[in-house]
């Protein structure tokens, strides 16, 4: 029977030849993933299934990010409950504040998922890591805490739609554009329940940090996956950090798909999401005199050393606008550090720009970056619903980094290409 | 038997509104639900008696994997959700906690804010108390509905630890 990728990788992970849309299976995991704010609940319900340890206590991570540096006290509660059930069972993947990152950035590159692999997470973004070609995606604590003491998870067998892209991308455009397009396009809920295949000439050009931020995305049209084949880029990311075996899965020719989506790219702008849906999307010159209180570049979508690359690139000579907070969250320490040695973080600061240490803080109105009532902010993050980055009176507008760093400086939401008139 | 009120509300209700991050910092339940829906609709909490029923139209728990909003919702004592649709981890969430959901649309056009509103859950038949009309939910896959009559995922693994063991 021919099959999808997704198909593919679920049945190989229940002992079967071949699985169909709408089954329900208990698949095993490769890795179970969790992070301050869903783990201490898993942990919580793990200690109630009475499980003795961890299924492999290489197979599960625990990733403190969403809190912290700890933002209160009550949150600091929270990580100490990851941090010494990762001591009294010996989970090899806990990673501390210092040696940490945004956990779908830090976690494919520590080589935690590979190609073919089968992950959750109890985290919605966990989708992300479909760009390598592995079948991931978000799930709850208790799914967690059963994972762990299991390892396996219920699923059901999702129906697939192909999305083909196709032409070359205009300077400025990216996977954030691509992905916040296909939202607009087919709406919050329009993948509810389904496997989102990125396929296309698009992208096979784009780069794995593009391919990210696609599959990071997947969830918010309602995906349960996100997924690109792997390609050589996909194997030239993988293979110097792979250190067990893998295998590629690719879709049959004649795989059933739900619907087949084509999009033609050559003349898409930069888009941008208004308020308060991701689908609410419009090319980002259509957004005419949108002030703004706050810039925010980082998150599991677009805190990767190519999303900087591309902010410092706008923002370089320039300095932010009087009137705007512009914070850059590298998403992982390694990426921090890299933006150190290639002078990104001194382009940011001496624009005039905060630099963090990585956290999720203000893509979910956590910490380090809340809004006030009326305030607006335009963010390299993942969603805008009513409240997301603080007061629900304030306003969230998505993007991607250049567009966001374009914005920081006109201190209205504005294009790259507005600033050629504006003096370094 | 469940019976209570219903509370009825829109598409798209997603999680950040249902409980919003500034109360991620807890996992208690009680406290939770001081904030369940705060965001969308800030007299929910004091007006939701035992019992009550949200109602919603598409897409219903959209966003964040976040367990804390099945979580506030039962806290709070909504005996049900039913909606045209519901986001996948919200939906795999209640069932995992024991938070009953219904998919029904003729129901969810039916039913208005304030109406009683009676559900059989073996059945899934929903009964408009106040217009006396009743409506069938689309009934669960054999596995859910183990899910469901054992009350939850926690109580599914331990079975199948002690069976394993």
């Amino acid at each position: 029977m021919a099959q999808t990728i997704t198909q593919k990788i679920l049945a190989a992970h229940c002992g079967r030849e071949s699985v169909e849309p709408g089954e329900l299976i208990n698949a095993g995991t490769d890795l179970v993933l969790g992070n301050d704010i869903t783990a201490p609940i898993a942990i919580r319900e793990f200690e109630k299934i009475g499980a003795p340890t961890v299924f492999d206590k290489n197979k599960v991570a625990l990733v403190p990010d969403h809190s912290t540096p700890n933002k209160d006290i009550k949150s600091a509660e929270l990580t100490k409950i990851l941090r010494e059930f990762a001591r009294k069972h010996g989970i090899v993947n806990y990673f501390e504040v210092g040696r940490m990152g945004v956990e779908h950035t830090l976690i494919p590159d520590e080589g935690l998922v590979l190609p073919g692999d089968l992950v959750i997470g109890a985290d919605s973004h966990t989708c992300t890591y479909g760009a390598l070609g592995a079948f991931s995606s978000g799930v709850g604590s208790t799914d967690m805490a059963a994972a762990m003491a299991l390892g396996e998870v219920w699923l059901k067998v999702p129906e697939a739609i192909k999305f083909v892209y196709s032409g070359k991308l205009r300077e400025w455009v990216s996977g954030k554009d691509l992905i916040l397009y296909t939202i607009g396009r087919i709406g919050v809920d329009g993948a509810l329940y389904c496997s989102m295949e990125f396929t296309g000439e698009t992208i096979s050009a784009i780069t794995m940090a593009d391919r990210f931020t696609m599959c990071n995305m997947a969830i918010e049209a309602g995906g349960k996956n996100g997924i690109v084949e792997p390609d050589d880029k996909t194997l030239e990311y993988v293979n110097p950090r792979a250190q067990r075996e893998y295998k590629v899965y690719r879709s049959d020719p004649d795989a059933v798909y739900r619907d087949v989506v084509e999009i033609d790219c050559s003349r898409l702008e930069p888009q941008v999401a208004f308020p308060h849906l991701p689908e609410n999307t419009k090319p980002v010159s259509e957004a005419v005199d949108v002030r703004i209180d706050q810039a925010v570049i980082g998150s599991c979508t677009n805190g990767r050393i190519e999303d900087l690359r591309s902010a410092a690139k706008v923002i370089r000579g320039r300095k932010v606008h009087p009137d705007v907070r512009l914070l850059v969250i590298p998403a992982t320490q390694e990426i921090f550090l890299q933006a150190i040695k290639e002078g990104l973080t001194e382009i940011f600061v001496e624009a005039g720009g905060a630099v963090s240490t990585p956290t999720c803080g203000p893509c979910l109105g956590g910490h380090m970056g809340v809004l006030a009532e009326g305030e607006r902010s335009i963010a390299t993050t993942n969603r805008n619903f009513v409240g997301r980055m603080g007061h629900v009176k304030s306003e969230v507008y998505l993007s991607n980094p250049a567009v966001a760093a374009a914005s920081a400086v006109l201190g209205r939401i504005g294009s790259p290409e507005e600033l050629d008139g504006v003096d370094k | 038997m469940i019976k209570g009120r219903a509370h009825k509300y829109g598409s798209n209700v997603d999680t950040d509104v249902i409980i919003p991050a500034r109360y991620l910092n807890t996992t208690d339940p009680a406290e939770l639900a001081t904030h369940c829906l705060e965001d969308l609709d800030p007299a929910f909490i004091s007006k939701v008696h035992p019992g009550d029923v949200i109602v919603g139209e598409d897409n219903f728990g959209c966003g964040s994997s976040r367990e804390h909003a099945p979580i506030c919702i039962k806290a709070a004592g909504v005996s049900c959700v039913i909606a045209n649709s519901f986001a996948r981890i919200f939906y795999r969430n209640s069932l995992n906690i024991g938070l009953p959901i219904l998919e029904c649309p003729d129901a969810v056009a039916g039913i208005s804010a304030g109406d009683e509103i009676e559900i059989d859950l073996a059945t899934g038949r929903i009964a408009n108390l106040t217009t006396g009309k009743s409506y069938s939910a689309k009934p669960f896959p054999e596995f859910m509905r183990k899910l469901i009559e054992l009350g939850g995922l926690v109580n599914y693994a331990k079975t199948k630890l002690t069976a394993g063991a």
